[in-house]
Formats: structure tokens, sequence, C-alpha cells
């Protein structure tokens, strides 16, 4: 346990001394969508639920946090704040509807859902359509740091991770995180323990609709603009991509599967063009055939295979 | 002009049409998914991209070869076909002992990999493709004008719905399919090649969606994008069906594009939405779907 803890705190480490190895941006936007990844394995790797919808609440958090910045003029906590509620009241509803089909019915049923809230964003008057919401100003935190500056922004952005992941490590850590597992491993008999699995998977889906929200309401916070892209279910794929290369159900592998396609699509964005789509396409393909336990995952066994060896 | 509820009967019937054009695409992709559904037990994301797939095969054939719209209806699907059972065969058999999930993901990846690599060779603005000579102009049934290829759409994906539906439901070959759908095991004890059957069931599936393809190609422009938005639709529309009765996926995908035409008529700004609306009702009051049966 305290060898784990020594890991985290040298990730810490490297997070707070990043912004001076690498561009500051790319780093802010690699823990927006670790974030993003993790929100989401919560769902995926902990309770065994494919949603290929969440980019609905990645989008409407992003929508809402500019709108209320942007139009509302609130400040730039309570505009985060915003976004948060709407993606969790999002993320109630459509959790309610989702949690009524199982396995592959809940993954078309969530993107189908994800997709009426594209087209809603499309038509909306707010959402500046084809366009965008452009131009959101950055505020100040507590009305004195300035965010427009990239450096205090990204401590802004990586206490938001860290809260956010410590949030996500305790529940998963807790007695509701372990009744998750149980209803991943064999639901029929989580209900027969008396486990109401309903409220539960409920519970969770609220959960990391949330969180996807927060990762979204910050994205947007970092470019400064909200866009279509954010919603489209391409997003909604990209996110299961990060999780399985990461590896599902490990507590690390959303974080390095996102970091791994925010830098491979950076590095590649301006070299060969929409060909990044056949690349993503191919790791997502390769990922389950090869090696379905994503990159922690594997690791995680090589080195347990290997303590087996010398014990 | 005659009018019905405010609304001219020309457009109202102009839209009709239109919805059942579309409904016959969600038919045929629908029934596509719940064939391979009962098959392979996998949801075909793929579908999408093979439907475009189809369309670019007969504007590519079209376009360098001259091959005419007859020979692309027969030849098209027939590739995509093929295309199909060499992903099955390499691929997706590895993944039938696994979680369902798995095979939903890999044809994702599939479906992503097509439409980059279509997007990167001919861009995301579409390429026409024309009707067929004996198609061009419309019929006059005296209170509307009907384009003589929508007539042929909707008429073509009916022929073949309704032929899979006969082959599936009473022939020897669809009694055997369905015993392997059952119980694939004690099938094959019978002396019935399962795997052969599986194979062949996921080429014909992709083949519906490749000439679902031809078919639209000279109704709308080709373009790469143009599976992946209707692909989730049909999702929605096989949500709201269930995927256990053929006649049922057919039933619905018309219906939908019935309802979709009358919304665009009556309530534009809900049309994109109107089906993705009626799926959440559904699943309000009958989670399992119209023709479903809860497992």
């Amino acid at each position: 346990m305290s060898r784990s803890m020594f890991g985290y705190l040298a990730l810490l480490v490297l997070g707070l001394f990043a912004p001076f190895l690498f561009y500051p941006v790319l780093v802010m936007k690699v823990l927006c969508f670790a974030l993003f990844a993790c929100a989401f394995n919560l769902l995926l790797g902990y309770t065994g639920l494919l949603s290929f919808g969440h980019a609905a609440f990645f989008g409407t958090a992003a929508y809402a946090a500019g709108h209320a910045i942007k139009v509302w003029g609130l400040p730039t906590e309570l505009g985060l704040l915003t976004g948060v509620l709407a993606s969790t009241l999002l993320g109630w509803a459509f959790g309610s509807l989702a949690i009524r089909r199982l396995g592959i019915y809940f993954a078309m049923v969530t993107l189908a859902l994800a997709q009426m809230m594209y087209f809603l964003f499309l038509q909306a008057p707010f959402t500046g359509g084809e366009d965008g919401l452009q131009g959101v100003p950055r505020g100040t935190l507590l009305g004195f740091i300035d965010l427009a500056n990239d450096l205090n922004l990204y401590y802004f952005v990586l206490a938001i991770f860290v809260a956010a992941f410590w949030l996500i490590y305790r529940t998963i850590h807790s007695p509701f995180g372990q009744v998750l597992k149980a209803i991943r491993e064999n639901e029929a008999r989580a209900i027969s323990l008396g486990y109401d699995v309903a409220k539960y998977k409920l519970l969770a889906f609220v959960l990391s609709a949330a969180l996807a929200g927060l990762a979204g309401a910050t994205k947007m916070l970092v470019f400064k603009f909200a866009t279509l892209t954010d919603a489209r279910w391409h997003q909604s794929g990209e996110v299961v991509l990060m999780t399985i290369l990461g590896g599902m159900g490990t507590v690390l592998g959303p974080v390095v599967g996102s970091t791994v396609i925010v830098v491979l699509q950076n590095e590649l964005a301006d070299k060969v063009g929409s060909l990044v789509t056949v690349i993503m396409g191919s790791i997502f393909v390769v990922c389950v055939l090869l090696f379905r336990r994503g990159i922690v995952g594997e690791i995680a066994a090589l080195y347990k295979r290997m303590l087996g060896l010398k014990t | 002009m005659t009018e019905i509820f405010g609304i001219p009967i020309q457009a109202l019937m102009g839209q009709l049409t239109l919805g059942l054009v579309s409904g016959s695409f969600y038919a045929m992709l629908s029934l596509g998914l719940a064939v391979i559904f009962g098959m392979l037990n996998i949801i075909n994301f793929t579908h999408g991209a093979l439907y475009m797939l189809g369309a670019f095969l007969a504007w590519m054939g079209m376009d360098y070869l001259q091959i005419g719209y007859w020979p692309a209806l027969l030849l098209s699907p027939l590739v995509v076909g093929v295309f199909g059972i060499v992903v099955e065969r390499s691929m997706l058999q590895w993944l039938y002992k696994l979680d369902h999930l798995y095979g939903l993901l890999l044809t994702f990846g599939l479906a992503l990999m097509l439409e980059g690599l279509f997007t990167n060779a001919y861009g995301v603005s579409g390429q026409p493709y024309s009707i067929p000579e004996e198609f061009m102009g419309a019929f006059n049934l005296g209170f509307m004008f009907l384009p003589k290829y929508r007539a042929w759409i909707i008429v073509a994906s009916l022929l073949v719905c309704f032929a899979t539906w006969f082959v599936i439901e009473k022939t020897r070959l669809g009694a055997n399919l369905r015993a392997a759908t059952e119980n694939p095991k004690l099938t094959q004890a019978f002396g019935i090649n399962v795997p052969l059957m599986v194979m062949l069931t996921y080429g014909f599936g992709c083949a519906l969606a490749g000439f679902a393809g031809v078919l639209a190609a000279p109704a709308i422009q080709v373009s790469p994008l143009m599976g992946s938005n209707l692909i989730i639709v049909v999702f929605a529309v096989v949500v709201i069906g269930g995927m256990g009765s053929i006649l049922g996926s057919i039933l619905t995908g018309l219906g939908l594009g019935v309802i979709e035409g009358l919304t665009k008529v009556f309530y534009p700004e809900a049309s994109a939405t109107v089906v993705f609306i009626i799926m959440a009702i559904v699943l309000m009051i009958r989670p399992a779907g119209l023709f479903g049966k809860e497992k």
C-alpha cells in the first residue's frame, strides 16, 4: 500500500513540474481528458456498463459552463459548477432510461441519447451552431488570481484533477465501490444478496456523468470555447479508446491511455490529416484483439508474474 | 389546393414518400443488424461504414471502370459481403467467447478506419451519382408526383426484406439457421457446419448494408460520413423494435421513417430528434422494445 502511495506522490510531483517541461496547454488538455477517462472508467471498468454516449455530458457541461460565464457573467468557479450541475441532471435523466436495458442495448441507448443532445446543440440558439460558443473569458479564481495566465490556470486545473481523482479513488475503494464491482462480476448474485442494483447503477452513472461534465467544463475553460466536437459521437468513442488502451478497471489506466492518445493526436494532427481517424481505429482493433487488459493492466499482470516466479 | 390540417396535400405526400424512403433504409439496415445479432451475438457497428462502402464502390465502379448501376447493384454488395467474411474469419471469430461488448468495440474501430480512409482519399464533400436512366422522371398519381427512383427504393427494399424473411422463416436453410441461433452446440452435433453458417450470415448481413448503400447512392450524395449518422438512428430503431423478430425490425424501420417524414411536415425542428424521443418513451413504457422479449 505504501509503495502505491509513493507512486502517486511521484506522479503528483511530475504534475507540479510538468508545465516547465512541456507546453502547459497540452498538459492541461491531457489532464482534462484523463479526468474524462477516469470518470468513464468508473462506469465501464468498475460497474461493467459500457456507455457510448459520454460525450453528451462532456459537451453539455462545456456549453453550460461557457454560457454561464460568457452570457450570464458568472464568476469562473460558479460557471464550472453550473456545467457540472447540468451534466449531473442530464446523467440522472439518461441514466434512469439507459439502466432499463442491459449490455449491448445499454451501449446503443446511451449512444442514441447522446446523438439526440448533439442535434439539440446543433439547432439550439445559444450554442452558436457549427461555429460553437467562442471567446469565453477565463476570468479569475477567488476574484484575484488571473486565470488568463496559462501557469495560474494550469495549477487550478491540476487541483481540480487531483481532487476529482481522489474522489474516484475513494469511491472505488469504498464499500459502495465494492458493490459496484460485485454488480460487474455477477449482477444476478448482487441482486440475490439484496442489493438494489438499479439504484447502485444509477448512482454510479450520475457520478460518472458529473465528473465527465467537470472534465468538459474545465476543457472549455482551457481553450475558451465549446464546440459541437465536444458532443459528437467520435468524442464518446475516443474516451472508450483511452480507457481500453490504458486498461479498464485499473486506477491509472485511463490516465495513461488519455496521455498517449492526446499526445499522439497532437503529434500527428498536422502530419497525417484525416488519417488520424484510421490510426485511432487501428489502435482500437489491436487493443481488442491483442491486449484487452490495456497498458497498465498488462504491466500489472507482467509484474505479478515476475513476483510469482521469484517467490 | 387541397389541404389536410392546413398542410398542402402535395407537401404532405412528398414528405410521406421521403419518410418511406428513409424508412426503407432503416428497415434494411436494422434487419441486417438483427440477423447478425441473432447469429453472432454482436452489434455490428461497422454497418454504417459498410453502407457507405457499398455506395462508394458503386460510385468508384461508375467513375473508374464505367460499371453501370445494375451491375453495381449486384457486384457492390458482393464485394462488401466478401469484405465482411474476411473480417469475420480474421478478427471477429476470436471474440465469440468473450463479452459481447468486445465485438461492438472491434467493429467500432473498423468503422473508424473505413471512414478515415475514405475521408482521407475523397474528402467529406459528397460525390454525385446519377440516377439510372430507367428511373428518371416521376409518376403522375393525380394527387402527387412520385419520383420513379424513390418508388424503386421502396419496392427494392421491400423485396429484399421480404426475401430475407422468407429464407429465414420458411426454408430449410433458414430452419438450420434458427436452430444454430437457438443452440449452436446441438446443431453442430446434428452435422450442420455452424461456423460456416456464422461466417455466411455475417457476410450476408454486411452485403445487405452494401446493397442499401448502392440504393442510396443516386438518392443522396456519396460521402464518407453518410453511414455514421445513419447508423446511430438505426441503433435507436433497433432499441425501439427489439431484435427478436425479423418482421418486427422491418415494420419498426418503415414506421419510424414515416413518423420522421410526418414530423418534417408538422414540426420540422424535431425531425432530427424524433426517433430518439420515441426511443426514450418506449424505454419508459416497454423496456424490452415493441417486438422484443425480455431475457
